[in-house]
């Protein structure tokens, strides 16, 4: 179990940085948050085709860049640090994930034009299901198959789905389905402005099989799951950053607001906070990509501790900012609400404890 | 580490054993001969047990003489010794000390304790006010009572830091001692506890006698060379690789299995986050041993502590809650005074006791959240109206 940072994972989260530095800074975040769609297009295809960094996970055969979900999840530091507007977590993570979990039954030519599309960014996908849904818990599909493979059915809450071109539904039994057009995307007005979703209709929309194996969606999701505590510890590490820096510079009652050891005791406890979501996000993304044998107990891990912390340290960010962090013009409130929606993707941290309890034998 | 010291080592190693069998060496002469073949720390300077090589090597060492079966010092009932006498004497001792000192503390036959904190100098250890004056034969005369002392009833020797300029500001009339523990004034008293064990000693001095050839660095230079003890104090951890549920989640948990009649859905509520919180902190240690093997040691180590000492509090506290009628009894309180201690050993009421002075003793948790503030996360310090003062008008 490698916990540490390859010199390569760093150079990709250098890059990674530099691209969201110059084209997305928080200032340009909150300004497109105001207009009509929050996505932004042209940072996608430069974090996709230029950096290659939403086929990582995807096999050279596949024209990806053959590299594993550690990259994969030092990617979503870097989107979480950034609170960046871009689909990477249901095109490269849940959507690509899953296409890849049906690799045993789903036809080659499919898989590979469905998984080469996402990973060169020329088209975005994401997986149907309610963001609050959760690995390790039985998943109910909202979508029938008729008889001539065409789905029917509405899907709520779905990450990623406004501008998808690709989508793979969950329908009868878990199975999974690839659909590529006939259906309609339906903006909700979303907590979090960042990520905002969108409802799902399809009506005797076209689909083609992926795979009947149920595995193939926990697969996905459980990958999501884990790999969305790196995007915690991203957001955790911005907001104890920006906190540490204001506290550093604000004065009040004639010296820096970060002298005063009541101050100083509540960041110090958020920093070793912020230490374990560290450690603890790197083994879920270690055991996910060398597929150990327990990699469900460090998902579950890494899910309820990021997750807790993650809005622990936008919550004390925006308290330690004081009434500027009430403001719409601070980007405090744009972490809160990405990691509050994050508390509840995928799983909350109840929910994976409860998780836990079965996995390590701790029985009610 | 280069392959052809790890082999130097291995061969001296085994020269070693083949010059003193194990099986039929008396354990101290062994000890002795390890030290003199510079094997005692590698990383230590040659001629004093080491052979000036980097310290990761100790482990091909440590490996073969373990599979020989070859006495070791007991390494935990010397810690002081070992872990923060040693490398103060190496750093700031003459040439004439470290040879004297440092052989018999790494055989165990001289045991250390260290004479730091006060009852009025705990947090505010500079604040000390054991005095120790130079008469004109060059001897220093030493008054004061010093608490918290571990071992000190069977130490031949004590690392003692005392006030040797009080018209100075605190951090700069202090001396740095070596206190020979056998001097007539030296009197040792167990110090009970809220477990109802001694594992600490109050030590009252009183006319103590200490030639000036056994202070350790300049005079008012104590303050930095005592840096170097408590530096020392916090550099051992992360060594060991700590498998999942070990240590005292592995007792709550195993407690949690065995009996059903216990859990209710509150319980296991808490238990699960415990449990995770002690993952957590496992992965925090581990990642942290990872880094120091690759050489590039992260900040995390002065959290690990604090964390510990916050996780060791919440166990034990539900440990006795889940135990219910149990809980309310206690094994023992008999005043004995254990020569090793282990925070998990005994029942759990014990435990629950004990890992109240886990947020106290080695730096309370209030000065570790000061540490991280200021020098890992850079926060400025507290106005201080201490500095620049003479430490005799200071109040107390």
């Amino acid at each position: 179990m490698n916990l540490l940072y390859t010199e390569i994972e760093e150079e990709l989260r250098a890059s990674v940085r530099d691209l969201l530095a110059d084209h997305s800074p928080v200032s340009a975040v909150l300004a497109r948050i105001e207009g009509p769609g929050a996505y932004d297009p042209a940072l996608w295809r430069q974090l996709a085709a230029e950096l290659g960094a939403a086929g990582l996970q995807v096999p050279e055969r596949y024209a990806g860049a053959g590299a594993s979900l550690r990259e994969t999840a030092v990617v979503m530091e870097e989107l979480g640090r950034a609170v960046a507007p871009v689909p990477f977590l249901g095109s490269a993570v849940l959507a690509t994930t899953a296409l890849l979990a049906a690799q045993d039954s789903a036809p080659d030519d499919v898989l590979g034009n469905a998984l080469g599309a996402l990973a060169d960014g020329s088209r975005t996908g994401t997986l149907a299901v309610p963001l609050s849904s959760a690995p390790g818990r039985p998943f109910t599909p909202t979508v029938t198959l008729h008889p001539d493979g065409t789905l029917s059915g509405r899907v709520t809450s779905v990450a990623d789905a406004l501008g998808a071109d690709l989508l793979v539904v969950p329908g009868p039994d878990c199975s999974l389905h690839l659909v590529e057009t006939g259906f309609t995307a339906t903006p909700r007005t979303s907590l979090d402005l960042t990520r905002p979703l969108a409802d799902l209709t399809f009506d005797r929309t076209p689909a083609r099989l992926l795979t009947a194996d149920p595995a193939a969606l926990q697969r996905a999701l459980l990958t999501g799951a884990g790999l969305l505590a790196s995007e915690q510890l991203g957001i955790a590490e911005w907001c104890l950053a920006a906190t540490v820096g204001y506290l550093r510079e604000r004065r009040q009652f004639n010296r820096p607001l970060g002298s005063f050891q009541a101050l100083k005791h509540r960041l110090a406890d958020l920093w070793l906070d912020v230490v374990g979501a560290r450690a603890a996000a790197r083994a879920a993304a270690d055991a996910l990509a060398t597929e150990a044998a327990d990699a469900a107990v460090a998902v579950a891990v890494a899910a309820s501790h990021c997750g807790t912390v993650a809005v622990r340290a936008a919550e004390e960010c925006v308290q330690l900012h004081g009434g500027i962090g009430m403001t719409w013009e601070h980007p405090a409130h744009l972490y809160l609400k990405r990691a509050k929606a994050d508390h509840l993707a995928l799983g909350t941290p109840a929910h994976h404890r409860a998780v836990l309890a079965g996995l390590v034998d701790l029985p009610a | 580490m280069t392959t052809a010291s790890v082999e130097e080592l291995r061969s001296r190693t085994r020269a070693l054993l083949s010059e003193f069998d194990p099986a039929d060496t008396e354990p101290l002469d062994f000890l002795r001969a390890r030290f003199d073949a510079g094997l005692a720390w590698v990383h230590f300077p040659v001629g004093l047990g080491g052979l000036d090589a980097p310290r990761a090597l100790q482990a091909v060492v440590d490996a073969e003489l373990a599979a020989a079966g070859a006495p070791d010092n007991d390494p935990r009932r010397i810690g002081i010794g070992l872990g923060m006498a040693a490398p103060t004497i190496l750093r700031y001792g003459t040439d004439e000390q470290r040879s004297r000192l440092l052989r018999p503390l790494w055989t165990g036959e001289e045991v250390w304790c260290q004479l730091f904190s006060e009852p009025g100098a705990g947090s505010d250890l500079a604040a000390l006010a054991t005095r120790a004056t130079l008469g004109a034969d060059g001897v220093w005369t030493v008054d004061g009572q010093k608490v918290w002392t571990s071992s000190a009833h069977t130490a031949r020797w004590a690392i003692l830091i005392a006030r040797t300029d009080p018209a100075l500001p605190k951090h700069k009339g202090i001396t740095y001692f070596v206190c020979d523990m056998t001097d007539p004034g030296v009197e040792v008293r167990p110090l009970r506890q809220i477990t109802g064990e001694a594992e600490f000693n109050e030590v009252f001095l009183t006319g103590v006698r200490i030639p000036d050839t056994d202070r350790l660095g300049a005079v008012g230079e104590g303050w930095q060379v005592a840096q170097t003890t408590l530096n020392n104090e916090r550099v051992s951890i992360g060594g060991q690789r700590t498998p999942r549920e070990g240590g005292l989640v592995g007792i709550v948990a195993g407690t949690w299995r065995a009996r059903p009649e216990l859990r209710t859905p509150e319980l296991q509520q808490r238990l699960l986050k415990h449990w995770v919180d002690a993952e957590v902190l496992r992965l925090t240690g581990e990642r942290l041993r990872q880094q120091l093997t690759v050489g590039q040691p992260g900040p995390e180590g002065a959290g690990t502590k604090l964390g510990f000492a916050r996780l060791a509090q919440e166990l034990t506290g539900f440990e006795v809650e889940l135990l219910a009628e149990e809980g309310l009894g206690y094994d023992d309180w008999t005043m004995v005074r254990p020569e090793l201690v282990d925070f998990n050993g005994r029942e759990a009421g014990y435990r629950y006791l004990r890992a109240k002075g886990n947020s106290i003793e080695g730096g309370t948790s209030e000065i570790l959240r000061n540490i991280i503030a200021e020098r890992v996360l850079g926060l400025p310090p507290e106005p201080r109206t201490d500095k620049d003062v003479p430490w005799k008008d200071l109040a107390r």
